[in-house]
Parts: C-alpha cells; sequence; structure tokens
C-alpha cells in the first residue's frame, strides 16, 4: 500500500503560500501564534475525536472540561502568587506546571463521573447524547457560577511568560513559546501511548471495530472509560493553557471554543489523533493569517476551512476505517 | 457419549424487531470439525454471532465446555477460549500484521513455537509483518484472521465463509491450513457454502434453513447420499458452483 502523503503536505502549503503576503518577521510572528493556538485547540479536542471513534458517542459537554480548567488556572495561579511574581524562570514554569496539573486532574474526575453518571446511559442514541450532554453543559456552567461567581476572573499570568521577545526581528510572545513546547510534548506522549502501548494498541482497534476487540477478550467499556477521562483530562490542560493565555476567565470560555473544536476533529477525519493535531495546527494558523491578511473574513475561515478539506476528502484529511 | 463442547438448544434471536432465530439446535462435538451450512439468508451468520454474544438469546440456552454462556458478554465468552473469525474478517487496516496477531494473544506476546507454526501455514505473513494489514490482499487478509484465531491455544474456532470472494487457489491453500487444525485435533465450526470444501473437511454437518437447524449428522452420510443433497442443499449448489 503506498503511503498517503497528501493530508501531511496541507500545514506546510498554507504556511508557504502564505509567506509571500508578508514581511518575513509578521510571518514568524503569525506562525509561531497559530502553532500555539492549534496546540491549545488540539489539547483540547484530542480526547473528543478518540471518544466519538471508540464509541461513537457526541459529548457536546465537552467545553465544560475547558472551563473547569481555565477557573482552575484562576484558583491555583491565585494561590501561587509568590511563585507567579518571583524573578525567575523556573518559579514561573513551576507555578504554570502545578496549575496544568490540577486542571488535568480536576477534569479527569470531573470526567469520570460525567461517563458514570450520564453518558454511559445513553450509548446507543445519537439523540439521547445530543440532548443530556447538552444539559450537562447548562448544569456545569451554572455549577462553575456557584463555585467562581458570575464575574469574569483575571488570571495571573507569571512574569516571565507575560510580554514578547524579538527574534530575527520578530516579536514572539513568550507564552507562545510555552504553549507550544507543552503540546508538542504532550502529542509525543499521546502518539506514543497509541503506537506503543497494548492499551493504545487496543484503541486504535477498538476506533475502527469496536466489535472485533470484544471477540478477541477485550472489554471495550474499560478502555471507553479509561479514554474518556483522558480526554476529559487534556481539555481540562487545554482549558488550563487558553485560559492563562486569555487572562480573563468566563464562565463560557469553554462553550466559544466547542464549535472550533468540532470543525477540528471534523477536518481532522473523527477518531484519529494525527488529524486532530494536524487540523488543529491547520486552524491555528489559518485563523492567524487571515486575521492578518483579511480580518473581515477571520469569522468565516475556519468554516470555509472544514467545507473546502470536506470537499476535497469527504470523512477528513486522515479518515478511520470504520467497520 | 461425553457432552459436546458446545450445544445449543431452541436458540431464538431477534434482530431488533425481526425474529431470526427460530429454535436452533446445534451440537458440536470436542476434536471435531463442524460444518454449518444453509442457503444465503438462513441464518448462519447469526447463530455464530448468537454464539458469541454478540446478539443476544431471546429463549434457548448455550452451553460451552459445561458452563451455560447464554446470557454472557462477548469479552467473556472469547475468555473461555472461543476465536471468532468473522464473515468481513475483522481485520484491523490500520494496525500492522503484527499488531493484529499480537492483539489475539492474551498476555501480549508470542509464543515462538506457534508463531513458527503460523508462519509456516501463511508464509506471506513472515514477508509483510510490519506492513499495515489494509494493504493485503483479500486471501492474505482472510489468512491474517485465520491466524489470530490459532497463533495461541482455543478450545473452539468459529470462522464464517472464509473462503468467499477468494480465488481457488487461495481456497486451496486454506483448506490445506484446516487440514493441518484438524491434524491438531483443534474443534472449529465452520460456515462454508463451497461444498467442496465443507465436503473434504466436515466431521459432522448441520444445515440451516430459514433460522432453523433443518438436518444434522455425518459429513459422509450426507456426501454419500445425493437425493438429500439435492433436497438439503440444491438451492446453495447451484448458486455456489
Ligand atoms: N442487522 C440485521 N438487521 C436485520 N436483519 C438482519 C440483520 N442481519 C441479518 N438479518 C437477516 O437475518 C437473516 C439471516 O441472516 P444471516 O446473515 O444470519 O444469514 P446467513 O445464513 O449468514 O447468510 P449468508 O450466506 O448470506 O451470509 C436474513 O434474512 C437477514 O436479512
Ligand atoms: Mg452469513
Amino acid at each position: 500500500m503506498k503511503r498517503d502523503i497528501a493530508p501531511w503536505l496541507v500545514v506546510p502549503i498554507v504556511a508557504l503560500v502564505t509567506l509571500p503576503l508578508m514581511s518575513f518577521p509578521t510571518w514568524v510572528t503569525l506562525t509561531v501564534a497559530g502553532a500555539a493556538m492549534g496546540m491549545m485547540i488540539f489539547l483540547m479536542a484530542s480526547g473528543l475525536t478518540l471518544v466519538f471513534g471508540l464509541m461513537d458517542v457526541m459529548n457536546f459537554a465537552h467545553g465544560a472540561f475547558i472551563t473547569l480548567g481555565a477557573f482552575i488556572a484562576v484558583s491555583v495561579l491565585g494561590r501561587l502568587a509568590g511563585w507567579t511574581g518571583a524573578d525567575s524562570i523556573g518559579l514561573n514554569l513551576l507555578a504554570l506546571m502545578v496549575a496544568v496539573l490540577a486542571g488535568a486532574i480536576a477534569a479527569g474526575a470531573v470526567g469520570a463521573v460525567f461517563e458514570r453518571v450520564i453518558v454511559r446511559r445513553v450509548y446507543h442514541s445519537h439523540l439521547q447524547q445530543i440532548l443530556i450532554t447538552m444539559g450537562g453543559l447548562i448544569v456545569a456552567a451554572q455549577l462553575v457560577i456557584v463555585v467562581w461567581g458570575a464575574q469574569p476572573l483575571q488570571v495571573p499570568k507569571p512574569v516571565a511568560l507575560r510580554g514578547s521577545f524579538l527574534l530575527g526581528g520578530a516579536a514572539i510572545e513568550s507564552y507562545r513559546l510555552a504553549a507550544v513546547g507543552l503540546g508538542v510534548v504532550l502529542y509525543a506522549v499521546i502518539h506514543t501511548v497509541l503506537n506503543r502501548t497494548r492499551i493504545g494498541l487496543l484503541v486504535r482497534a477498538g476506533v475502527e471495530n469496536r466489535e472485533m476487540v470484544e471477540a478477541l477478550g477485550f472489554r471495550i467499556q474499560l478502555l471507553f472509560v479509561g479514554v474518556f477521562v483522558a480526554g476529559a483530562a487534556l481539555a481540562g490542560v487545554g482549558g488550563v493553557m487558553w485560559g492563562v493565555y486569555q487572562e480573563i476567565v468566563t464562565a463560557s470560555i469553554g462553550d466559544e471554543m466547542t464549535v472550533l473544536i468540532f470543525i477540528v476533529i471534523i477536518i481532522g477525519g473523527l477518531g484519529s489523533i494525527t488529524g486532530c493535531f494536524q487540523a488543529a495546527v491547520l486552524v491555528g494558523l489559518t485563523t492567524n493569517y487571515v486575521g492578518y491578511l483579511t480580518p473581515k473574513l477571520a469569522l468565516g475561515s475556519n468554516i470555509a476551512l472544514m467545507v473546502l478539506v470536506l470537499l476535497w476528502r469527504p470523512r477528513g484529511l486522515f479518515p478511520v476505517a470504520k467497520q | 457419549m461425553p457432552e459436546p463442547l458446545l450445544s445449543l438448544e431452541g436458540v431464538h434471536t431477534h434482530i431488533g424487531r425481526y425474529h431470526i432465530l427460530h429454535g436452533v439446535d446445534l451440537v458440536v462435538p470436542e476434536g471435531e470439525l463442524t460444518v454449518l451450512l444453509g442457503r444465503n439468508g438462513a441464518g448462519k451468520t447469526t447463530t455464530l454471532r448468537t454464539i458469541m454474544g454478540l446478539w443476544r438469546a431471546s429463549a434457548g440456552t448455550i452451553r460451552f465446555a459445561g458452563q451455560d454462556i447464554t446470557a454472557a458478554v462477548t469479552p467473556d465468552i472469547a475468555r473461555l477460549g472461543i476465536a471468532y473469525v468473522p464473515e468481513a474478517m475483522g481485520i484491523f487496516t490500520g494496525l500492522t500484521v503484527r499488531e493484529n496477531l499480537v492483539l489475539a494473544t492474551t498476555a501480549g506476546r508470542f509464543d515462538a513455537a506457534r508463531l513458527d507454526a503460523v508462519f509456516a501455514l501463511f508464509p506471506v505473513l513472515k514477508t509483510k509483518w510490519h506492513d499495515a494489514a489494509g494493504g493485503l490482499s483479500g486471501g492474505q487478509k482472510q489468512m491474517l484472521a485465520i491466524s489470530r484465531a490459532i497463533v495461541e491455544a482455543r478450545r473452539l474456532i468459529v470462522v464464517d465463509e472464509p473462503t468467499k470472494g477468494l480465488a481457488p487457489a487461495v481456497i486451496e491453500h486454506l483448506i490445506g491450513g484446516f487440514r493441518m487444525l484438524k491434524e491438531s485435533r483443534t474443534t472449529i465450526l465452520l460456515v462454508e457454502q463451497n461444498f467442496h470444501m465443507a465436503r473434504s473437511l466436515g466431521d459432522g454437518v448441520a444445515v440451516m434453513d430459514d433460522g432453523r437447524v433443518v438436518h444434522a449428522g455425518r459429513m459422509a452420510d450426507l456426501a454419500a447420499d445425493e437425493a438429500l443433497q439435492s433436497r438439503l442443499l440444491g438451492l446453495s449448489l447451484a448458486s455456489h458452483q
């Protein structure tokens, strides 16, 4: 079988064709910004694509894990003011890492409860999934308001990650660089787990053919719970990073990302982690390039991108064989 | 007579609103190859899926190795020692040949001797070891599917129409494979419409029609009785030769 390389070329081509349209330093700035945004979107979206791929479950409450992560960032970084304000990159990064970890744990725990109490009951009906997870989203937003209040909250960004530095004439925000670093590391971890471990193998097999995995003697249900919790935790991490990036957090921060996340997992091919990563970077880049070149089109550019990709490849860039 | 390894008694299966199996009685004796014949739509695949717990029997009893498995879930049934090769083969196309096989081992490790036996049976799998299974030909996929069922010792192997859509040379190769399995006294339940293959391999035979087993006996008797053959299999023979 010859390897299908076309979908791998989309991101490089988009990055290259925009280069002549602007100055090189501007292009570098936008590309780093786009990559950072893409990494954060990837973290937020990765769980959703696997949950859908494995069990055909549509979870419209996924944004709640993002919101939760963002508010955990407010609380944790607020308490670590000594670290975030310290004149030490080490302590600054440590504070961010603590927030990331706390966001992952909190969102993972809530995800476990959500799977047990709600999602498990509606495995076989998309309509019920949509209705009940939408309901869950509303409840979650209210719970966030109960705990953190209805006012937008400021996130104390660690000092070393504020502002930007110049690299060959291009302004680079330090926080974006940190986001790219974390995103690449987590992508590598997810990729390794999926490709090098038995559990990962089972997840990939289950996305393709759930029945056969069961007929080989494995409980897909357990696998699914694991993926759901891991996906929620990743969304929590994405929420922490996104909240710190935005600097202001509201109860709707997760909902605002939901449409974008669905666009990303559809462009990437439902169930594909590679696709999710490529599509997230693609969306991040085009958002930034279009926002600079033709700001008026920024709003519609992601939808247009999705339409174009689907016209070319109706099942996304990296379609998963389904049986 | 010892208890058969697998037995179905009065098994009914509904798929949604449709009543598909109307009281299937079937026995698979230990150490034998039992062939399940029947025209298209007779209910052979539904019977196998009900055995595996992929459809739930709405009435009747399924027993395996002395245990009632009628209400058991698929992974538990598989862990009792039943390997299933579905009609569509169930190959994970995005995984390599090796990865497909390693998922069929309980501990995630190969037994070197058994793996060698698999390679002896189907040498092509060794040359394609690290290739994506999606790139295999239909016959190679079927070989991989069968290898998955034998890469570890199983008490029963259930195979649904392995020759469907394959070239005659590949079918001969598969027949050779099943012969070697028979020599090792592996118990097999084989759905097969190709009567040439069924006759040359089967010890016992059951014929289904319209959601029931309408004939059960020894393959040798059926092979010798042309009148019975044409009565039971007229249609399926005519459409498959
Ligand atoms: N998922 C399903 N939903 C509704 N009816 C089904 C389903 N699967 C099978 N049937 C029906 O059940 C009957 C038995 O089908 P089954 O697949 O068991 O037959 P078969 O003997 O395996 O046939 P074939 O030789 O074509 O594979 C057929 O009438 C078929 O249309
Ligand atoms: Mg069939």
